[in-house]
C-alpha cells in the first residue's frame, strides 16, 4: 500500500499500545505515543530499558531478528505498518534510519547514494547525479567530498561517515527518519555537526531519536518521551510531554529525578 | 627451575622438525628425480610422445593435460554450484534448513576419496557407459571430482560470507534493498577475496587427487579427443606405475611427483595472496 | 533469483544423498558380525575384515603417537613462546601450510623413500603410520594452535600477575583448559588419516592378513577397498560392505569432534 504524498506535510506516527517480545520476555511493555508531525521526538532512559527496540519496531527492522515479536498497533498517518499487508520495501523507503555505528557500504562514496537509489528504480543518471549532490549539500559534506566522490567511503573520519548514512537516507525521500544514538560513537566536534544537521531536518520530516544523552535531549528535541525499566523487567514509557514540561515541571517521580538530576532514581520509587 | 632450561628446547625442536618435514620431501624428490633430470633435460619431460619407460622415455605431458583437464573441469562445474549453494545457506534458507544443509556438507566433505572412487566405479562409469564406452573418462572424473569437491567448496564460501560485516546488512535492510541486490552488490563483493582464496585452494587439491581420478578415468596415457576418452593424470600414473618401476622410470615418477608438488605450492601462495588481500581495509 | 538458489541447493544435496544411498544399499547387504570378526578369503571376495580392522587401529595408533607429542609440541611452541608475526613463526606457518596443501600421493613417495627404503622399514605398519603422521600434522598443529589461543585472556594476565613460570602455566592451566580442543584436533586427524589410500598403498603395503608386529606390512579399510574394486574381480560386494564401514566410522568420528567443539575450526582456515 502506496501512502499517498499529496500533502506536504510529515505524518504523525501513533504507537497503540506496542509492546516488544524476546521470545517470552518482554523488552518494551504497552507503550502509546503520539509523535507529532515534523517535530523532533526523543526517547530518553537508562540503557536496557527498550528505547532501541521500539524504534526498530517502527520501520519493522525487529523483523530481522528471528524470536522477535510486536504487538499493538503503529500508525503513520492512518496506516497500520504492523499490518501484515504492509509493503516493507515502501515502509523503509518512507521511514529511514541512522544507527549507532556509522555503516556506510564498502563502496565510494556517490556509489553510497547511487547503488539505493538504483534498488528503488531511480536509474536516470542525471537525476541521480541531481539527487546526489543535493542531499550531500543537505548534510553538509558536498564542500568536502565534491571532488572526491569516487573515493571509498570507509576512508572518511567518523562524523563523515555517520553524515553520508543521513544523506543515504534523505537520498530516498523518507518522510519519518529514525536515529538510535546517532552520536555516541562519535567525538564532541562531530556530534556538534550532527546535531545541528538534525535541528535543520526539523519541519521537513518528523524525527524520533533515541539518546541516553540528556544534554542532547535538552537541545534537540520539542517532545520527549521518558523510558525506564519496570519491576518486571520490561521497559515502558512513565512520562511524555514537550522538552519544557518534561524538563522543568515533570510530574512524574522517576521524570523529575532523571531528568532534573535530582539524586538518582532507584527502583523503590514507585511508578 | 631446570624445566624452564628444556622446556622451550624442545618445544622449539618440535616446530623445527615439523617444519623440516616439506624441506625433507622436497629434498627426497629432487633428490631421487635429478639424476634423470639432468641426463635427459628438463624440457624432455614436456614432450608430447608416448609414455615408455622401456626406451627411457617419460614426457609428462600427456598425463599433465588430464590432471588440468579433470581438475579444472570439475573446478568450473563446483565453483558456481558452490557458491550458489552457500548464498542459499545464509540468506534464503530457513535457519534449521541452513544448519541442516551445513551439517550434511560437513559430513560429505570427510567421506574418503576411495569411496568416492569406489561409488563412480561401480555406478558412474557404468552408467556412461551406455552413452558411449568403456564409461571410463574423463567425464566420470570430473564428474567424481566435482561431487568431492563441492561441499568444501560451499563450506569455504559459507565462511566467507559470515565475514560481511553485519552492518552493512542491516544498513541495507534498513534502506528496504533487495536481498538479492545485497548479495550481488554488498556480499559478493565483500566476500570476494575469501572465496577467490578457497577457490584457488580447493583447485589445488583437485590436482592433487589421486584416488578418484584413478579409479575412474581409465588410464590410458593419451591426449583426450572428447569427454569421453579415458585419461590418467599426474597423481593415477604414480600410484600405479611405483611399485613397479626402476631406476630412471622410479626417477621419472618422483620427478612427475615434484611437478606436482610446485604446482600445489604456487596455487596455495596465489590463495594466500588473495586471503591477505582481504585483510587490507581500504 | 529466489528460485534459482533453491535448485542449486536442491541439486548440490540431492546427488550426493543419492550417492550415499548407493553406498548403504549396496553396502548394508553385505554388513554382519561375521564380516567385522572374520579374516578374508579368497582374495578377499569372501570373509570379513577383521585383520584389516586390526591394521586400521595399529596403523592409526603409530600415526597419532608420533603426531601428538611433535604436534603439541609445535603448536604450544607457536602460541606460547614465538610472537606471531616474528620471522620464524611466519617461516613455520609457510612450511606448514605448503605441508598442508602438498598432494596425498607425495607422503607416499616421500614415505617409500624415507621410511621403507632408506630407513629400512620396509612395507610395515611403521612406514604407513609415520607417512600418514606427516600428512595430518599441519591439520593438528593448526587446530590444536587455535584451541591454545582460544585460552581466555584473563588466565593469562592472572598467571603474569602471580608470577607464576610460563612452564608452570602450560602445564597445569592451559593445557587442561584446552583439552577438549586438543581432542578436537586428535580426533579431526584420525578422520583424515582414516580416508586416506594413497599414502599407503606404497608405505604399509597390500598384504591382507593379521599383521604381525608393526614392522609387518598391513592394510587398513580404505586399502582394501581400493583393493577390491580395482584388482579383484567379483569383490565389488565386499568392497561395498567395506566402503559403509568406513563411511559410518568417519562419520561418528567428525560428528563426535564437531559436536566437541564448533568453534576450534575454521573453514577459512584449514584446507581440509
Amino acid at each position: 500500500m502506496i501512502t499517498s504524498r499529496l500533502s506536504h506535510s510529515p505524518p504523525t506516527l501513533n504507537l497503540s499500545e506496542v509492546s516488544v517480545y524476546y521470545g517470552q520476555k518482554m523488552a518494551i511493555s504497552q507503550v502509546s505515543l503520539t509523535i507529532p508531525s515534523g517535530k523532533i521526538s526523543v526517547l530518553v532512559g537508562p540503557s536496557g530499558c527498550g528505547k532501541s527496540s521500539l524504534l526498530a519496531s517502527i520501520n519493522r527492522m525487529t523483523d530481522l531478528t528471528p524470536n522477535c515479536r510486536v504487538s499493538g498497533k503503529i500508525h503513520i498517518d492512518q496506516q497500520n505498518i504492523l499490518h501484515p499487508s504492509t509493503s516493507l520495501m515502501h515502509l523503509r523507503r518512507q521511514v529511514g534510519m541512522v544507527f549507532q555505528q556509522p555503516n556506510p557500504f564498502p563502496l565510494s562514496i556517490e556509489d553510497n547514494i547511487r547503488f539505493p537509489l538504483k534498488e528503488h528504480g531511480q536509474k536516470d543518471p542525471k537525476q541521480v547525479q541531481k539527487i546526489t549532490q543535493k542531499v550531500l549539500e543537505d548534510v553538509g559534506l558536498w564542500k568536502e567530498v565534491s571532488q572526491r566522490l569516487k573515493t571509498p567511503a570507509l576512508q572518511l573520519s567518523g562524523g563523515q561517515q555517520q553524515r553520508l548514512c543521513i544523506a543515504r537516507c534523505l537520498a530516498l525521500s523518507p518522510d519519518v527518519l529514525l536515529f538510535d544514538e546517532p552520536c555516541s560513537a562519535l567525538d564532541p566536534l562531530a556530534t556538534q555537526k550532527i546535531e545541528t544537521l538534525i535541528r535543520q531536518l526539523r519541519g521537513r520530516y518528523t524525527i524520533l531519536m533515541v539518546t541516553h544523552n540528556l544534554s542532547q535531549a535538552r537541545r534537540l528535541a520539542d517532545y520527549v518521551a521518558v523510558c525506564w525499566t519496570e519491576e518486571s523487567g520490561a521497559g515502558c514509557v512513565v512520562e511524555s510531554g514537550d522538552n519544557q514540561r518534561i524538563f522543568e515541571h515533570s510530574v512524574h517521580p522517576i521524570t523529575r529525578s532523571f531528568c532534573q538530576g535530582v539524586d538518582g532514581a532507584t527502583k523503590d520509587s514507585p511508578i | 627451575m631446570a624445566i624452564d632450561l628444556w622446556l622451550p628446547r624442545i618445544l622449539q625442536l618440535c616446530a623445527w622438525l615439523c617444519a623440516a618435514i616439506i624441506i625433507a620431501i622436497m629434498t627426497f624428490l629432487l633428490l631421487e628425480s635429478l639424476p634423470l633430470i639432468i641426463e635427459s633435460g628438463f624440457w624432455s619431460f614436456f614432450q608430447l610422445q608416448a609414455w615408455q619407460p622401456e626406451e627411457n622415455r617419460f614426457p609428462l605431458l600427456a598425463m599433465l593435460i588430464g590432471s588440468l583437464l579433470v581438475a579444472s573441469g570439475a573446478m568450473l562445474i563446483a565453483t558456481p554450484l558452490g557458491i550458489a549453494a552457500a548464498i542459499f545457506g545464509r540468506y534464503y534458507a530457513p535457519t534449521p534448513l541452513a544448519i541442516a544443509y551445513r551439517g550434511l556438507m560437513e559430513l560429505l566433505a570427510g567421506i574418503p576419496s576411495v569411496v568416492f572412487g569406489f561409488w563412480g566405479l561401480t555406478i558412474l562409469v557404468p552408467w556412461i557407459a551406455h552413452w558411449s564406452p568403456p564409461g571410463a573418462s574423463i567425464l566420470a572424473g570430473i564428474l567424481v571430482l566435482t561431487l568431492m569437491i563441492l561441499p568444501l567448496v560451499v563450506l569455504t564460501c559459507d565462511a566467507a560470507l559470515l565475514k560481511v560485516p553485519p552492518q552493512y546488512l542491516h544498513g541495507a535492510t534498513a534502506l528496504g534493498l533487495s536481498r538479492w541486490g545485497t548479495i550481488r552488490h554488498i556480499s559478493l563483493p565483500t566476500a570476494f577475496p575469501a572465496i577467490a582464496s578457497g577457490i584457488v585452494l580447493q583447485m589445488g587439491r583437485a590436482l592433487g587427487e589421486t584416488m578418484a581420478v584413478l579409479m575412474v578415468c581409465g588410464n590410458v596415457i593419451q591426449l583426450p579427443d572428447s569427454w569421453f576418452s579415458p585419461v590418467r593424470t599426474l597423481t593415477a600414473n604414480i600410484a600405479l606405475e611405483m611399485s613397479y618401476a626402476m631406476d630412471n622410470h622410479r626417477a621419472a615418477l618422483f620427478a612427475s611427483g615434484l611437478l606436482l608438488l610446485l604446482s600445489a605450492t604456487a596455487l596455495m601462495l596465489l590463495a594466500d595472496h588473495y586471503r591477505q588481500k582481504n585483510c587490507v581495509q581500504y | 533469483m529466489r528460485p534459482l538458489f533453491w535448485l542449486t541447493a536442491l541439486l548440490g544435496a540431492v546427488v550426493p544423498l543419492l550417492m550415499l544411498w548407493d553406498i548403504i544399499a549396496n553396502g548394508l547387504p553385505g554388513l554382519s558380525i561375521e564380516f567385522l570378526s572374520q579374516p578374508p578369503t579368497d582374495t578377499g571376495r569372501s570373509g570379513g575384515i577383521l585383520p584389516i580392522l586390526f591394521a586400521t587401529v595399529w596403523i592409526l595408533a603409530i600415526c597419532l603417537s608420533v603426531t601428538l607429542p611433535l604436534g603439541l609440541g609445535c603448536a604450544i611452541y607457536l602460541s606460547e613462546y614465538i610472537d606471531s608475526h616474528s620471522s620464524a613463526a611466519r617461516w613455520i606457518g609457510l612450511s606448514l601450510d605448503i605441508l598442508a596443501s602438498t598432494p596425498s600421493i607425495i607422503f607416499g613417495l616421500f614415505g617409500y623413500a624415507l621410511f621403507a627404503i632408506y630407513l629400512n622399514f620396509g612395507f610395515s605398519l611403521l612406514s604407513g603410520g609415520l607417512s600418514l603422521a606427516c600428512m595430518v600434522l599441519p591439520l593438528f598443529i593448526r587446530t590444536t594452535e587455535h584451541a591454545l589461543r582460544a585460552c581466555p585472556i584473563h588466565y593469562r594476565q592472572a598467571a603474569s600477575a602471580l608470577n607464576i613460570r610460563q612452564s608452570g602455566f602450560i602445564l597445569r592451566i592451559l593445557l587442561p583448559i584446552s583439552g577438549t580442543g586438543i581432542a578436537v584436533a586428535l580426533i579431526l586427524s584420525s578422520g583424515r588419516a582414516l580416508a586416506e589410500t594413497a599414502v599407503l598403498i606404497f608405505t604399509a603395503g597390500y598384504v591382507s592378513r593379521q599383521p604381525d608386529s608393526v614392522f609387518d606390512s598391513g592394510r587398513t579399510l580404505s586399502v582394501h577397498i581400493y583393493d577390491l574394486s580395482m584388482n579383484v574381480p567379483g569383490g565389488q560386494q565386499n568392497a561395498a560392505a567395506s566402503a559403509l564401514v568406513l563411511v559410518l566410522l568417519i562419520m561418528l568420528i567428525n560428528s563426535t569432534a564437531r559436536l566437541l567443539a564448533r568453534r576450534y575450526i575454521s573453514y577459512d582456515q584449514t584446507p581440509l
